[in-house]
């Protein structure tokens, strides 16, 4: 904690690398001043693109107190299967686990399918030991076969190597002797554990998040390493510090160790710049929603914490059992291609344009028409930029292709067709936003729609108003919401110990003991790093369920020591409110015991992501121009309206306006709907009250 | 026509939004981990008059794809006949009689009625795999049954609800027939609060878009699935194909049961013909009409993933009724395996014969069992007794564009199998390996995927273990050439013996003392295409990684590695094209 106070007052640098832009905010600490800005990715070594961010904002970087960062590296790393060699040394009899999987197939119907394990069959060597579920031992450790099957290994190139032995959850010695018998040969740390990450049974899931973890940590350190070379030529003295999936960060010289967790980090920055812009904003309640060129991202945000799961899957047969915020994508953004099938229906994806050739709008080939397209057609995005591309695509052009693709088989005019487009769109985000948010017992009006990324401010008006939802929330800079959710990210640890026991059988004292050893384990953890906090907090869970059920819910524990009916009492309640379901006839179990350690950063003004001085003094003068609109209202009442098109960073903190409007600004497009209403709060954001008006 | 297409979109997406919630509902809060982990359940909605399946859950398992609007059908029949109670609004139907629209016993159907201004609007159902319904076995996969009594409790459509209010007493009834009772009530809350769920959705959607308009929509719908289908089927060349598909025996009689299939394109429609296929069976081996007819169409949907779940899907597809054959078993045939075995063997050799017009479209064989090994017995450790499934999947057919996944779920199902470490954790059992099927794909120019390989020993206590898995005698078809995939194998070893059932792959009670194991091996995926065909370099990679011999990869592939004294081996392509050329020439060795 003291380490980092001489440079207490000096600037923050939150910077977020995306597949396209990497994009930065700097904060002067003193003055509240921001500076932005978005640079190409540079994704070989990504480091070259942030240096460039860094040139860009005008940073000193000897000035600067703290830099937070945000990687693809690791999951970039993963998606594309470009990994570092990877070894692993399992319990005999079982090394075809990561190939085996779960049994499935990657889609309910078509029997054909592909599936790569993350380590291939010739690196997975077994060894002799085994333990039972209850941790004794069956077979001892081999020694000299873990020995072996190390240079084994190291013979054949790999440069990491996973220990994973069966339920090493429940007894980790074999998997702690190994290692430490691995370590006088092997000739790095890359040596991971099964256990090591989270101590929970399921073979599969755990092996493959070890080995995720391992084969992504020597790419992550070099990468680590040549980033914090590049910033300390640049003059900075201060941490680095890495965003991880839970939407914590951890000091650079500790994420190598546990690699893995940074594995989808960079939705995580955007749903913590949720949680925290609507915390200032009095929206404790968010469904996050980034919509960007080929997917959205969305997620939950109850009493301005996001919701984290142990159980994602990044793709198919591909699940890391950490815990990370509970960001599901949908297969639906810019590029979503539209079609008429064969049963004379128009569908809205999955298939994408992507960014090459992209929408027609891009001007780089695309002949199909897509989502961002029906928004050019419909005079929601502007049709006066295409000029800027070199490809030159006429809206005229657009239009006709909607017309002979759409129009002519749905029997409409080009507008109607696109209209169609934007209402399937919208149909289809809503379903799949509901399976993950209201579907789960939650009432639609307590929460606001956070819409950011490229698309998202553009559709969010109509996705509320199906889902259901009254407000929606644009932040100040809806372009770099990651970047900012680096900047005022926490310091977080996440503990999780799985005890599969009965309530009624719980030792409460021991559960008490469990809870408070975590909290102490990660309060050690977060005071050994050199970064300012201001408070500590520990917040406790359980994972529970009626004995004989298999999944679980998650129970939020008001303090460590709760008494066994309190806990009871609880449950009950959240079970309830998820289901709408009593079951006392059955017991409940409590199955693994959870404690989140947060260490808070000061806060973080967010008053000046729009300088204030370029304010308008009215909304009347913030407004650029006018265009007609084409707003779907429902049969007649569907048409073209001419839309005043307003600066949205001219416009005044206290603006009010009523839709139709445009707001533009630098990297998004926001559209008020007739009957919504808008106003900006004082932190720059703008909220829309959805069908306010009518 | 007066709906526009757009509005018709939409109301698509909003009724299947409707399932997808039942579906996810149902699965979250149920106990049963069949259905809980494995979502063998489905949900749907059905018209009001005839049961036609409007929609159903995308999620939900392929087999009950057509079961539920023939078990809806069966229960307006009886209504209208008199022999089941009217119904009223809260009202929940249960059934799980195989012969009124059916699968097998375990798979519990509720109905409830969904009503509009006090008129009958449409059925909301789901289809639960209950962990046993009483009978002979636990869990109810009983191999060597000979009538359905012997299977367990079979319910005729009753009002397990009503006007929203459990009878306790149609309860008490259940309970007391089936075993591991006291969970049974936490399924039976989550099953009928699936359909409140749908009820509610429901009563938004039309409350949005107006009764009429989503009638109407539901109406045009169904045609236009109808219509998609049949262009699909107008693309295929014209013609009649057939294959046979063998069942290994039915448990009981140990001779194989032919399933014979001829379908013929006429025009925009495909007819299935069954006949001469194996006279009704004495083992458990039968299917129903409701459950033949759902394989027929889930094999379709797998070859047409496009089109969606609706009746009007299914119009262009007729099944001529298998009349005197075991897939249109009566009363009282057993037929605890005709959703998970006898199903599979219906969807390959639907396969096998849309192969043959369709070989860029269509895969060789998939393993096609569901593998269930039941273990049922004592745990001393903890002493009380105990019911375990062991359900595996095995390789996937070869096909145009790949090799075949290995270690897929059944055709069925879309399951995940649960973690050794789980299994160890309930059971008293420790597993020795659980590997791949090495030498098992079917050879071809794509390979099949390999199948699963595991032996497991019972630690304390006593059991009895039983078998209900198929392709013991025949592995799973090649096609075009290809070869068939490795059978499925079933070995048994006490004090120190082995033992292998005489039907192979079917055996009920086999009594087990602590150190006894049982080893099974699933089969391998069909072979799509010429072995020699395959590229030499994809043929070493495999012996490379262990998963064939060099000695499989000379004789399956006319693939020649030569192996040095340090171990290292290499591709000889001399003795490869050698080997190859005379094999082509039917000369080879």
């Amino acid at each position: 904690m003291d380490s980092g106070k001489k440079s207490l007052d000096g600037d923050l640098i939150g910077v977020d690398v995306g597949g396209t832009f990497t994009d930065l905010v700097r904060l002067d600490q003193t003055s509240g001043a921001v500076r932005l800005a978005k640079v190409a990715s540079t994704l070989d070594n990504q480091a070259f693109g942030v240096m460039n961010a860094v040139a860009e904002a005008d940073s000193e970087l000897s000035r600067v107190a703290l830099v937070i960062h945000g990687t693809t590296t690791t999951t970039n790393a993963v998606l594309e299967r470009k990994l570092s060699r990877t070894g692993l040394i399992t319990t005999a009899g079982f090394r075809d686990v990561l190939e085996l999987g779960r049994r499935t197939r990657p889609q309910p119907y078509g029997m054909k399918g592909h599936f790569d394990p993350i380590i291939p069959r010739d690196l997975r060597l077994e060894v002799p030991e085994r333990m039972d579920y209850a941790g004794r031992v069956v077979t001892p450790l081999d020694e000299a076969a873990v020995r072996a099957a190390g240079e084994a290994l190291l013979a054949r190139g790999a440069e990491s190597v996973v220990i994973h032995f069966l339920h090493a959850y429940a007894n980790p010695a074999h998997e702690l002797r190994a290692a430490e018998l691995l370590s006088g040969i092997w000739p790095n740390s890359y040596i991971t554990m099964g256990h090591g990450l989270l101590s929970e049974s399921r073979e599969f899931e755990r092996g493959v998040t070890a080995a995720v973890n391992a084969s992504v940590q020597p790419l992550l350190e070099r990468y680590v390493k040549r980033l914090a070379d590049e910033l300390a030529t640049g003059g900075y003295e201060g941490e680095l510090l890495v965003m991880n999936g839970n939407g914590g960060t951890v000091s650079a010289s500790r994420v190598v160790k546990e690699a893995a967790k940074t594995v989808m980090s960079g939705p995580a920055s955007g749903v913590i710049a949720a949680a925290y812009t609507g915390r200032r904003a009095d929206r404790p309640n968010l469904i996050s929603y980034d919509m960007g060129g080929t997917s959205t991202d969305v997620a939950l945000i109850r009493e301005c914490q996001p919701s984290v799961s142990n159980e994602i899957e990044i793709e198919y047969a591909m699940p890391i059992h950490v815990p990370m915020v509970d960001v599901r994508t949908i297969g639906a953004g810019g590029g979503s291609i539209a079609r008429v099938n064969e049963a004379g229906l128009l569908e809205v994806g999955p298939q994408s344009a992507g960014a090459d050739p992209g929408p027609i709008c891009y001007g780089r080939g695309g002949d199909l028409p897509t989502i961002s397209d029906a928004n050019m057609v419909l005079g929601r995005l502007d049709a006066g930029k295409l000029k800027s591309v070199p490809g030159s695509v006429d809206i005229n052009d657009i239009r006709a292709i909607f017309q002979s693709r759409l129009g002519d088989p749905l029997g409409v005019d080009a507008e109607t067709a696109a209209a169609a487009v934007l209402r399937m769109a919208t149909t289809r985000m809503a379903g799949a936003t509901r399976m993950v948010s209201v579907s789960l017992g939650l009432d639609p009006r307590d929460f606001s729609l956070f819409a950011f990324g490229g698309a998202g401010p553009l559709h969010a008006s109509a996705l509320a108003g199906e889902l259901g939802v009254p407000e929606v929330l644009v932040p100040a800079r809806p372009g770099i919401t990651n970047a900012l959710g680096c900047i005022v990210a926490d310091l977080r640890h996440d503990f999780v110990r799985t005890v599969n026991t009965p309530l009624d059988d719980m030792d409460i004292d021991r559960l008490t003991g469990i809870l408070q050893a975590q909290a102490g384990e990660g309060e050690a953890l977060i005071r050994q790093e050199p970064v300012r906090i201001s408070k500590i907090e520990a917040t406790y869970s359980l994972d529970m369920q009626f004995a004989g059920q298999t999944h679980l819910l998650q129970v939020p524990l008001a303090s460590a020591t709760m008494s066994r009916q309190a806990i009871q009492a609880v449950f009950g309640e959240v079970y309830f409110n998820r289901f709408r379901l009593r079951l006392p006839e059955i017991r409940a179990q409590i199955v693994n015991v959870n404690t989140t350690v947060t260490g808070r950063r000061p806060e973080v003004d967010l008053g000046g992501l729009i300088d204030n001085a370029g304010r308008a003094a009215s909304v009347a003068a913030a407004q650029t121009g006018s265009r007609p609109v084409w707003f779907d209202g429902g049969g007649a009442a569907s048409g073209w309206q001419e839309t005043p098109v307003y600066a949205r960073e001219r416009l005044p903190l206290d603006a009010r306006l009523m839709g139709p409007a445009i707001l533009e600004q630098m990297d998004t497009t926001i559209l008020i709907a007739p009957q919504d209403t808008a106003m900006s709060d004082g932190d720059g954001n703008i909220l829309v009250s959805v069908g306010s008006a009518s | 026509m007066s709906l526009d297409p757009i509005t018709l979109s939409v109301i698509q997406a909003g009724l299947q939004q409707v399932c997808d919630e039942m579906d996810l509902s149902f699965s979250r809060a149920a106990f049963s981990p069949v259905i809980a982990e494995a979502n063998d359940r489905s949900d749907g909605i059905y018209a009001a008059d005839d049961g036609a399946l409007i929609a159903q859950g995308a999620g939900g398992l392929p087999v009950f794809v057509g079961t539920m609007q023939y078990s809806t059908a069966e229960l307006i029949r009886l209504i209208g006949e008199g022999r089941a109670a009217a119904p009223d609004p809260g009202d929940i139907y249960i059934v799980n009689d195989p012969y009124l629209g059916g699968t097998h016993l375990m798979d519990v159907r509720f109905v409830r009625p969904y009503y509009r201004d006090g008129k009958l609007w449409c059925w909301l159902s789901n289809t639960g795999h209950w962990p046993d319904t009483g009978g002979a076995v636990p869990g109810g996969f009983s191999a060597s049954a000979t009538a359905v009594e012997q299977e367990g409790l079979r319910l005729p459509p009753v009002k397990l609800f009503k006007k929203g209010v459990m009878d306790e007493e149609i309860y008490a009834i259940i309970c007391s027939n089936i075993r591991v009772s006291d969970q049974r009530i936490g399924d039976v809350k989550a099953q009928a609060a699936a359909l409140d769920v749908g009820a509610d959705r429901l009563d938004l959607l039309l409350g949005r878009y107006g009764d009429g308009t989503v009638a109407e929509a539901i109406a045009e719908l169904r045609k236009r699935a109808s219509r998609q289908m049949r262009e699909m089927i107008a693309r295929m060349p014209e013609g009649s194909w057939q294959s046979v598909a063998y069942v290994d025996s039915d448990g009981v009689v140990d001779q194989p049961l032919e399933i014979r299939l001829k379908i013929s394109r006429q025009e925009d429609r495909l007819v299935f013909d069954f006949g001469g296929s194996s006279p009704p069976c004495r083992g458990p081996m039968n299917s129903v009409l409701a459950t033949t007819l759902s394989s027929v169409y889930l094999a379709i949907r797998h070859i047409f993933p496009e089109v969606p779940i609706s009746a009007g899907a299914f119009e262009p597809l007729e099944v001529i009724r298998p009349e005197g054959t075991f897939l249109d078993a009566h009363y009282p045939r057993p037929v605890s395996g005709c959703a998970a075995e006898v199903s599979q063997r219906i969807a390959e050799a639907v396969f096998a014969t849309m192969v043959q017009a369709l070989p860029d479209k269509v895969t060789a064989a998939p393993a096609g069992t569901s593998g269930n090994f039941a273990l049922g017995g004592h745990n001393a450790e903890r002493g009380r007794d105990f019911v375990m499934y062991q359900l595996s999947g095995g390789g996937y057919g070869g096909n145009a564009e790949g090799d075949g996944l290995s270690n897929g779920c059944s055709t069925i199902g879309i399951s995940k199998a649960p973690p050794v470490e789980i299994m160890e954790q309930a059971f008293p059992v420790l597993y020795h390996h659980y590997a791949l099927h090495e030498g098992s794909a079917g050879a071809g120019r794509t390979r099949g995927g390999f199948g699963l390989d595991y032996e497991l020993e019972l630690r304390n206590g006593e059991a009895r273990a039983s078998f209900v898995m198929d392709h013991g005698r025949f592995g799973p078809q090649g096609v075009l050439g290809g070869s068939d995939g490795d059978v499925n194998k079933v070995v048994v070893l006490r004090d120190g013996e082995s033992y292998v059932p005489p039907h192979l792959s079917k055996e009920q009670d086999i009594p087990l003392q602590p150190g006894d194991r049982v080893w099974v091996r699933t089969p391998g995926g069909g072979g799509y295409g010429d072995p020699l065909e395959r590229p030499a370099g994809a043929v070493f990679e495999d012996v490379r990684l262990g998963r064939y011999t060099p000695d499989q990869a000379a004789s399956l592939y006319g693939v020649m590695i030569s192996t040095a004294a340090d171990g290292a081996m290499s591709l000889d392509e001399d003795g490869t094209s050698a080997r190859r050329a005379a094999m082509a020439s039917g000369k080879g060795p």
